[in-house]
């Protein structure tokens, strides 16, 4: 490892640099945390006076915990539709040449990289066009045709990882190619499954700009707290905020400690075996 | 090796569904484009008027300058955050890399709204900033001008694209084979010299991915310019918004997105392009 000796030089100006951005990137998280615990609200400095009011108002909160449930239930939706044709697509993308197959490709990846408004209103357009009423049912479709594009990402990528011999040999020794897909395909995707389904979860709970033009009576969490900011500056946003912050926060640690524990027995298994 | 009904099994469902919500909608707003508005109802007569009323109304031509102004100095912003911290994380840290990693990624886990919220907070004139220069003696009255101006606009979508210009990049140096440095070094190059004949060309293609992301999605932006920019900071998204609200014209709206669409897909046809011949070098 010579490159060390060239590369890893203490770079003082570049450390201050890179934790100045971080500063930046913290920032605001800090900001939002900390004020979520102060008495007079939001702004001023120093915060003064601790309290737990702004979150003892959130647990009362009825609407707002309507709109989590809301948006539970449509990622949930978008996590299921999005993972199953995903993992079809990635599948299709993967082994089988059709005609236009170049333009699937495109398509499925332009909501990743379009702006959220293009493809909210192009389905607003589309459900005025087939009569469909605005309601979670059109949200839970946009999210779930939007982030289509992370889960076909996420599983072709997991597929080209994928060892095929297991396939063939499974197909060859005679097991039907339903067998093969549930034995076989599926287990050896799981991680990738499961990470794509947490980064789709996510994406969802937090999706505004495609939801903010399909919600019809019913808000999701990121639209109540929209309407209740236009209204004005309220600190129980910063509570609620906070509690996401550390769910989400607690969710990436288990997934973590998930994947290292997996990858322990495998590891383990491998070595156990004559 | 698999059967022609495995084959027709996994490609037709995600076919259909492509079909039916992304290509028939990105074509219905094509449509919607062609046609107009007469009597307060949708009405599908093929014409290019509201081409022509983009090009003929400064309006709409001087608000799209101002959101690629916008969107181009968060473009920036992002990369002179990112790349040095990509830079300093691939090639000068070596314990608790993972760490670091997971740190520029929290941020993200934390609503887009949510953080807008907070600079919001942080920016207003009865906001943290100012009271924190009040508390210091700096100033003796609240600035105004942090909220509601474009600077806001930047700052918080920069805030929220470093990140994503992060990965990628991070991505791209941690593929540099490191014998490479260590033969620029040996050849007697500088440290300079390295990184821009050895590093940066290599760190191209993750350069680009990562200055094409943010600044697609800071153009097509509508919520930043509602939360932190006020209206002397109004973007293009947000005349398309009103379009297909209040305003109710849905045809010019469409147009405009066309627009937008038009410019991105341009963008990353561009990108992919120059990617391709830096990758050939």
């Amino acid at each position: 490892m010579n490159t060390t000796l060239h590369t890893s030089r203490r770079s003082p100006f570049l450390g201050t640099y890179a934790l100045l951005v971080f500063a930046f990137l913290y920032l605001p998280i800090l900001v939002l945390i900390l004020y979520s615990f102060n008495r007079s609200g939001v702004g001023g400095f120093p915060p003064k006076e601790f309290t737990l009011d702004w979150y003892r108002q959130v647990f009362t909160d009825g609407p707002l915990w309507t709109s989590v449930l809301n948006s539970l239930l449509v990622a949930a939706g978008a996590v299921t539709l999005s993972l199953v044709l995903g993992l079809l697509a990635a599948l299709a993308l993967d082994r089988v040449d059709f005609p236009g197959k170049s333009i699937f490709r495109r398509l499925v990846l332009l909501p990743l990289i379009l702006p959220g408004i293009i493809t909210g209103l192009s389905l607003l357009m589309f459900a005025v066009f087939a009569g469909l009423q605005l309601s979670l049912l059109t949200v839970f479709l946009g999210h779930g045709t939007a982030l289509l594009s992370v889960a076909t990402t996420e599983l072709f990528a997991g597929l080209q990882k994928m060892d095929r011999a297991q396939e063939e040999a499974s197909l060859d020794l005679g097991a039907t190619p339903w067998q093969t897909f549930w034995r076989i395909t599926v287990p050896n995707l799981k991680l990738s499954l499961i990470a794509a389904g947490l980064l789709i979860f996510t994406l969802s709970m937090d999706e505004i700009a495609v939801t903010f033009f399909l919600i019809g009576r019913d808000n999701t969490l990121p639209l109540e707290i929209w309407a209740r900011l236009r209204r004005g500056i309220t600190p129980e946003i910063n509570a609620i905020s906070t509690l996401i912050f550390c769910f989400s926060v607690s969710l990436i640690l288990i997934w973590y400690r998930m994947r290292t524990r997996t990858m322990g027995t495998d590891a383990r298994e491998l070595l156990e075996k004559p | 090796m698999f059967s022609r009904s495995y084959k027709v099994f996994i490609s037709l469902p995600p076919l259909l569904w492509v079909t039916l919500f992304l290509l028939i909608p990105y074509a219905l707003m094509f449509a919607h484009s062609f046609w107009l508005v007469r009597d307060g109802v949708i009405s599908r007569e093929w014409n290019l008027h509201n081409y022509a009323k983009l090009f003929q109304n400064p309006v709409y031509l001087e608000v799209l300058f101002r959101s690629i102004g916008i969107a181009a100095g968060v473009t920036l912003l992002s990369l002179l955050l990112g790349y040095p911290l990509a830079y300093y994380m691939s090639f000068h840290v070596s314990a608790r890399k993972d760490l670091l990693y997971q740190l520029v990624i929290v941020p993200l886990w934390v609503s887009y709204l949510v953080r807008g919220y907070a600079w919001k907070t942080i920016l207003g004139s009865q906001g943290v900033l100012n009271g924190f220069l009040e508390y210091l003696h700096i100033t003796n009255e609240p600035v105004s001008f942090f909220l509601y101006s474009p600077f806001a606009v930047v700052l918080m979508l920069t805030h929220i694209y470093t990140p994503f210009v992060f990965l990628p990049l991070y991505a791209s140096l941690e593929h540099i084979p490191r014998n490479l440095i260590e033969a620029s070094h040996d050849l007697g190059a500088g440290p300079r010299k390295t990184f821009l004949r050895i590093i940066l060309p290599l760190s191209l293609p993750g350069l680009l991915a990562g200055a094409t992301f943010a600044f697609v999605l800071a153009l097509g932006d509508f919520l930043a310019p509602l939360l932190v920019g006020g209206p002397s900071s109004i973007m293009i998204a947000n005349i398309v918004q009103s379009l297909f609200g209040t305003a109710y014209d849905w045809p010019l709206g469409a147009a405009i997105s066309v627009c937008i669409l038009l410019i991105t897909v341009t963008l990353l046809f561009l990108a992919e392009r120059l990617e391709k011949r830096w990758s050939f070098r």
